[in-house]
């Protein structure tokens, strides 16, 4: 990546692709950590390329700009019923969605 | 009976609006096709016959009522299963989205569906895609690949590739997909049909499970570009549901594709006929657009400087913002859920996470947190969206030259299955020419040019020519490939092998 921003290596490492996958809430096999450890090193390899371009001054674009949106009038309106909503729920107690109890994680 | 399925979009609502044949005939010769040939195609995760044909009889009764018919009378038309149906399961081509057998059951209809319904379409099923529509081949799909009509040894594209082969082997009149770097272009030059992506926020994304919400855009494949425009006629325009969706008036689409294209301005950018492209797609899209200019346009060399970093740049905007969106799917809700005895939360979250996801959409997830994390932001992510600029201004500046940019819409034919999808960045790399319009919010489309010659190897496949424009100039790129259509050499490889 650029000089002016560079922090990480050209690749990654195990340790640090268990780091990720924990911020991403995915239990990864030890076999999917080595597979993925090489090929996210592949991929950030060549993402790198984007370093080559001088982009001082230029603008991030998050999004398009879009020409013109409306926000819909603040008025209340239907959602979704309370039925609706727990149809699909894998668990239900107490008329919500049960989950294994927890403290803080 | 299937012969209607072989006739364009518009010849069959008007068949049905006169009363020379029934929505339910039509109906019931397109679930007789899918259950004939999809065995072997793939294309179709669900199919709702019970629904399609009750949505059929109930155009019949509004004909017999004497009420006017919508603009899809009797239409039969496939949906990417991303998109919500109620009463029809949505998988979104994951395994997170389904519970044994039993597929997530939407409550509620995506704006594009009611739309549909509204225009008196027929909607027969769900089509197969890459999961959460990542990949360019159908292959991710969690369930099962779809085939190649064209030689079923091949990928149809992806990731709306059960919407393309749908088409293509008229199992049904009209499809949609939803397209975030090529997914609806890509499968459509694969699999010999018009496939469009309109302009970022022309079309409401309401009801479409997200995948990278800055780049996302619902568009339709048809056999036809003006099929393909009177569909996105009936499915474009402002939806209060979705914020992002444009208020302004919908174009004349379908009117747009009876108009001349004489003195319209074409750019052909070089760095789209660069390394990496296959020479007999190459030829056929150089002579397409040699049509354009016996048509009347005026063909101008072009530059798009910043084109060789949009796959790069893609791929870490579309995976930060993927990473963000999956985060819904942890089990609590809906879908999946693999809840490990005395296990605690998290451990719900991250197994239900590692069950869920198939490979390529963990992959994605990772790559989009890590370009997100701490330290990493500015270098990956930042310095993505600067990037995206400069090739927004890229088009900027073309635009200001020419009306529209023609290109191939993928650098080779339809590749073999199992060819790329084991080498993820070989698979990245096949969207390179369809990433650069998702990145500036362009509507581009893709439509048959000549196809390859038959080889020892492999028979003749098809080849697109994409067609980009100016935000919300829909309706010139509708001129000029009806006009290319009417002359195109992709006609005589109308019909794939039975």
């Amino acid at each position: 990546m650029p000089t002016e921003t560079v922090k990480g290596q050209a690749f990654l490492g195990e340790e640090e692709v268990r780091k990720v996958a924990k911020l991403a809430r995915l239990e990864l096999r030890t076999d999917e950590i080595v597979r993925m450890t090489a090929e996210l090193s592949a991929i950030v390899r060549y993402v790198q390329k984007l370093g080559e371009l001088d982009t001082t001054d230029v603008v991030p674009m998050a999004h398009v700009r879009l020409a013109r949106t409306v926000l819909r009038e603040d008025a209340p309106r239907a959602g979704l019923s309370h039925d609706d909503a727990l149809a699909e729920a894998p668990r239900v107690a107490h008329d919500g969605f049960a989950v294994p109890a927890f403290v803080d994680d | 009976m299937e012969s209607w399925l072989v006739r364009p979009i518009s010849e069959i609502a008007a068949a049905v609006t006169r009363g020379d044949v029934s929505a339910e005939e039509i109906a019931r010769a397109s679930l007789a096709a899918i259950e004939h040939k999809d065995p072997s195609l793939g294309a179709f995760l669900t199919v709702s016959a019970d629904a399609a044909l009750a949505q059929a009889r109930a155009v019949d009764a509004k004909r017999a009522r004497g009420e006017k018919l919508g603009k899809l009378a009797g239409v039969p038309v496939a949906l990417k299963d991303a998109l919500c149906t109620r009463g029809v399961p949505t998988t979104c081509g994951s395994k997170i989205l389904a519970r044994g057998a039993r597929g997530w059951h939407p409550p509620y209809d995506a704006t594009v569906v009611t739309r549909l319904k509204e225009a008196d379409a027929v909607l027969p099923g769900k089509c197969n895609m890459d999961e959460f529509a990542m990949g360019s081949s159908t292959e991710n799909s969690a369930y099962f690949p779809a085939k190649n009509p064209w030689d079923r040894s091949r990928s149809p594209g992806g990731s709306s590739g059960g919407s393309a082969v749908a088409v293509a082997a008229r199992m049904t009149a009209g499809a949609l997909g939803s397209d975030t770097g090529g997914s609806i272009r890509q499968p459509a030059a694969f699999t010999n049909v018009v496939g469009v992506k309109p302009t970022y926020g022309r079309v409401s994304r309401f009801g479409l499970v997200a995948f990278a919400s800055s780049l996302d855009q619902i568009g339709p494949f048809a056999v036809d570009v003006r099929g393909a425009a009177r569909v996105l006629e009936v499915i474009a325009g402002h939806d209060p549901s979705d914020a992002t969706s444009l208020a302004e008036p919908v174009g004349a689409y379908e009117a747009a594709c009876g108009k001349s294209p004489r003195g319209i301005r074409i750019g052909v950018p070089e760095e789209y006929f660069a390394e990496g492209l296959e020479a007999e797609v190459s030829a056929s899209v150089r002579t397409a657009i040699d049509d354009l200019a016996r048509a009347g346009c005026l063909i101008r060399p072009i530059k798009l400087p910043h084109t060789a970093y949009a796959v790069a740049t893609y791929y870490i905007l579309a995976t930060a913002e993927a990473s963000s969106n999956l985060a819904r799917f942890d089990g609590v809700r809906f879908g999946l859920r693999v809840e490990p005895p005395r296990g605690t939360l998290a451990d719900m979250y991250g197994q239900t996470r590692d069950t869920g996801f198939g490979d390529e959409v963990k992959r994605r997830i990772m790559l989009g947190t890590y370009v997100l994390s701490a330290g990493y932001y500015d270098a990956y992510y930042l310095k993505a969206q600067r990037v995206r600029t400069l090739i927004r201004r890229d088009f900027e500046r073309a635009f200001s030259e020419v009306d529209l940019i023609a290109t191939p819409t993928s650098p080779v034919p339809p590749f073999r299955l199992g060819e790329r999808v084991k080498d993820p960045l070989s698979m990245y790399l096949a969207d390179v020419y369809t990433l650069p319009a998702s990145l500036a919010g362009l509507p581009a489309l893709s439509l048959p040019c000549a196809p390859t010659a038959p080889r020892e190897d492999r028979p003749a496949l098809p080849v697109g020519l994409q067609l980009m424009a100016a935000p919300l100039d829909e309706e010139r790129l509708f001129t000029v490939a009806a006009a290319f259509e009417a002359v195109s050499p992709a006609r005589s490889l109308a019909l794939p092998p039975a």
